[in-house]
């Protein structure tokens, strides 16, 4: 049928384009011509792009605002420099590890997203934005207060201070409160970047295109309509808001590895807005939108470091023209008229084909 | 989904039963009440409908009509008197298990999942006739397949009923009004419902649209076997279909009875046209 091989070719063109992106890259970094600066950004790129992705299920496909997001990568980062820093000795495999951080770090926020989800998940619109916000501020809060550490007998939690863990003398704190993760194993490598945005698209995308989440794009359109063709309404609310914080989970994990050290003030309400504005400025319910905007608002304050104390200025700038631009219909009229010129010589095979191969497949 | 096989166009070979209560009833009220705050919106509603039956409701605006399929779907909960489907009580259930139970309906303002497809907001009626889970629809295993299969044929033999095949691909907030309407009675019909309820069917329509619309109506009762119930202010349409009529005012049942007794009966005429119409 024409509409899913539209939708598999959309989807194909998401993937092929994640894919030659990162063969470019990657073919830059072989012969050099990346700078550090941006060598630095690439890993970040990959977890924001997971993160906005993730986002996306949310705010674009469920149609439900949360700004909470940054917690659960929170909790994805801390549980998986835990998983990775405690099995140090047992697995000395550093992909192994990464791999098994990752996995922790998903299940983990996934618990998470049941936790906030259940309760929050009965509001709408404004109160449910203004609830995940808070839900948000006390994950930040919890982990900015925990200690974890590892001795001989195992992991010790502690909420108070690193001496109340009461660890032996082989100890070795892990988390250390508001200073967070300290002396943490870089793991993290831009392909293993570049893989799990792969498994968030296939994640996302399949889930997207099946009966949960045609299901949870008709709660989207219409709650009432969904509830009367018998769609339980709060199931599918909470698939699409605990897959996300699993991916967020994972995306965390990741971000979590990339550096020394890491305190949890990192994940405030400013990170849960920044993955916000690239879903917005990438199209919301536009899984590739979201990816490009990651990944460019990312790279952007980096490249405009050269204007110093004008970079941020700048950047807010240049995002108020975009939004600006992308919602102007007499812009938006004028590139969709240049993309179809565009298109133009390539249509017409289009028309042909189905005559020739739709029936096959019907 | 081999059980369900109502689907699936069952010929009418003899006339169908003007009223079938001889057997026993798809839907019957008993005493069924609502209150908002001090208003009482809906009381002492009686109501029986054969499991072939086309019935009507009708009354003046306001008078709770649409209120009634509320109840019926349980978007209210009634304050009084009890609803049973088939025998079985629908009391304290959701919207969406009634709906599994077998009532499916359409809204008089229409509700479509306008950013999705023609086909897709079928699926979605679909949804409960296909059984993978979420995980299997993400790793994409040969259930997902098959049962995708499956759905988008009997999807594609729904648009066929009032010829739609066509428009599978286009958004369904594109279409025209009355494509608009017939896709919401087939979205309704795709959950393999009892009992479909009619929220003004014919709201919007010219006369010629109308008559068709009474032609679909009568096919898909035939085509399926399934009681309609239907909320209609054209009364062409609904002294041309329904085998039985209800007639509700102010929140109460004024008459009841087959087109000919609803149509010279004086209180009817009386609420309508007040006192005056009716000497």
């Amino acid at each position: 049928m024409k509409n899913v091989k539209k939708t598999r070719r959309r989807d194909f063109i998401t993937y092929g384009m994640v894919i030659a992106a990162y063969l470019v890259v990657q073919a830059l970094l072989d012969t050099g011509h990346i700078s550090n600066s941006l060598k630095n950004q690439l890993i970040p790129i990959c977890v924001y792009v997971c993160m906005a992705v993730s986002l996306n299920l949310v705010v674009g496909i469920l149609g439900d605002l949360s700004l909470g997001h940054a917690g659960f990568m929170s909790v994805g980062a801390f549980t998986g420099i835990v998983v990775s820093m405690s099995l140090q000795n047992a697995i000395p495999d550093g992909i192994v590890r990464l791999i098994l951080a990752i996995a922790v770090g998903a299940v983990t926020a996934a618990i998470a997203g049941v936790l906030v989800g259940v309760p929050v998940l009965r509001l709408r619109g404004d109160y449910l934005a203004i609830v995940t916000l808070a839900f948000g501020e006390i994950i930040k809060n919890v982990l900015t207060n925990l200690y974890v550490g590892a001795d001989g007998n195992g992991l010790h939690i502690s909420f108070k201070n690193a001496m109340a863990m009461g660890m032996g003398l082989d100890g070795k704190t892990i988390i250390n409160g508001p200073i967070g993760a300290v002396g943490v194993t870089k793991l993290a490598t831009f392909t293993a970047g570049f893989i799990l945005i792969l498994v968030t698209l296939f994640i996302t995308l399949n889930l997207i295109n099946s009966r949960s989440g045609r299901a949870i794009k008709a709660i989207r359109d219409n709650r009432i309509a969904a509830e009367s063709v018998g769609i339980n309404i709060t199931k599918y609310k909470l698939i699409a808001f605990v897959v996300s914080a699993a991916l967020a989970g994972m995306a965390g994990a990741l971000y979590g590895l990339n550096y020394s050290g890491l305190a949890a003030k990192k994940f405030d309400f400013n990170t849960s807005i920044l993955v916000l504005v690239f879903v917005v400025l990438g199209g919301i319910g536009n899984i590739r939108g979201s990816i490009i905007a990651a990944t460019v608002l990312t790279v952007l304050p980096e490249m405009l470091r050269a204007l110093q104390d004008y970079r941020m200025l700048i950047y807010a700038v240049i995002l108020i023209l975009v939004m600006i631009v992308t919602n102007n219909p007499l812009l938006r009229s004028v590139t969709q008229s240049v993309v179809k010129k565009l298109k133009a010589p390539f249509v017409k095979k289009k028309d042909a084909a189905p005559a020739e191969g739709g029936d096959s497949n019907g | 989904m081999a059980e369900k096989v109502k689907l699936v166009p069952v010929p009418s070979g003899s006339v169908i039963p003007e009223r079938d209560i001889d057997k026993s009833p798809i839907l019957e009220t008993h005493h069924l009440g609502i209150d908002f705050g001090g208003l009482v919106a809906v009381d002492d509603f009686n109501l029986t409908i054969g499991r072939t039956e086309i019935a009507g409701l009708i009354g003046p605006n306001g008078a709770g009509k649409t209120t009634v399929f509320n109840l019926l779907t349980n978007v209210y909960q009634p304050t009084r008197g009890t609803i049973l489907l088939d025998g079985k009580a629908t009391k304290g259930m959701k919207t969406s298990q009634v709906c599994r139970l077998g009532i499916a309906r359409t809204f008089q303002n229409i509700r479509l999942f306008s950013n999705m497809s023609v086909m897709e907001n079928i699926l979605v009626g679909l949804h409960y006739e296909m059984s993978y889970n979420a995980l299997t629809g993400v790793l994409r295993l040969p259930a997902f397949f098959r049962s995708e299969r499956i759905a988008r044929e009997r999807a594609m033999e729904l648009l066929s009923i009032f010829n739609m095949e066509s428009m599978a691909d286009d958004q369904a907030g594109s279409l025209p009004y009355g494509a608009q309407r017939r896709l919401e009675i087939l979205r309704a019909l795709a959950t393999n419902p009892s009992l479909l309820l009619l929220d003004e069917p014919a709201a919007g329509m010219n006369p010629s649209e109308t008559e068709e619309l009474m032609e679909n109506i009568r096919r898909i009762r035939d085509m399926f076997q399934i009681a309609v119930l239907l909320i209609e202010h054209d009364m062409n349409l609904v002294m041309g279909i329904c085998e039985g009529i209800c007639v509700l005012n102010y929140g109460r049942v004024i008459a009841k009875g087959d087109p000919d007794q609803i149509k010279n009966d004086p209180v009817v005429i009386e609420a309508y046209l007040g006192k005056k119409g009716a000497k």
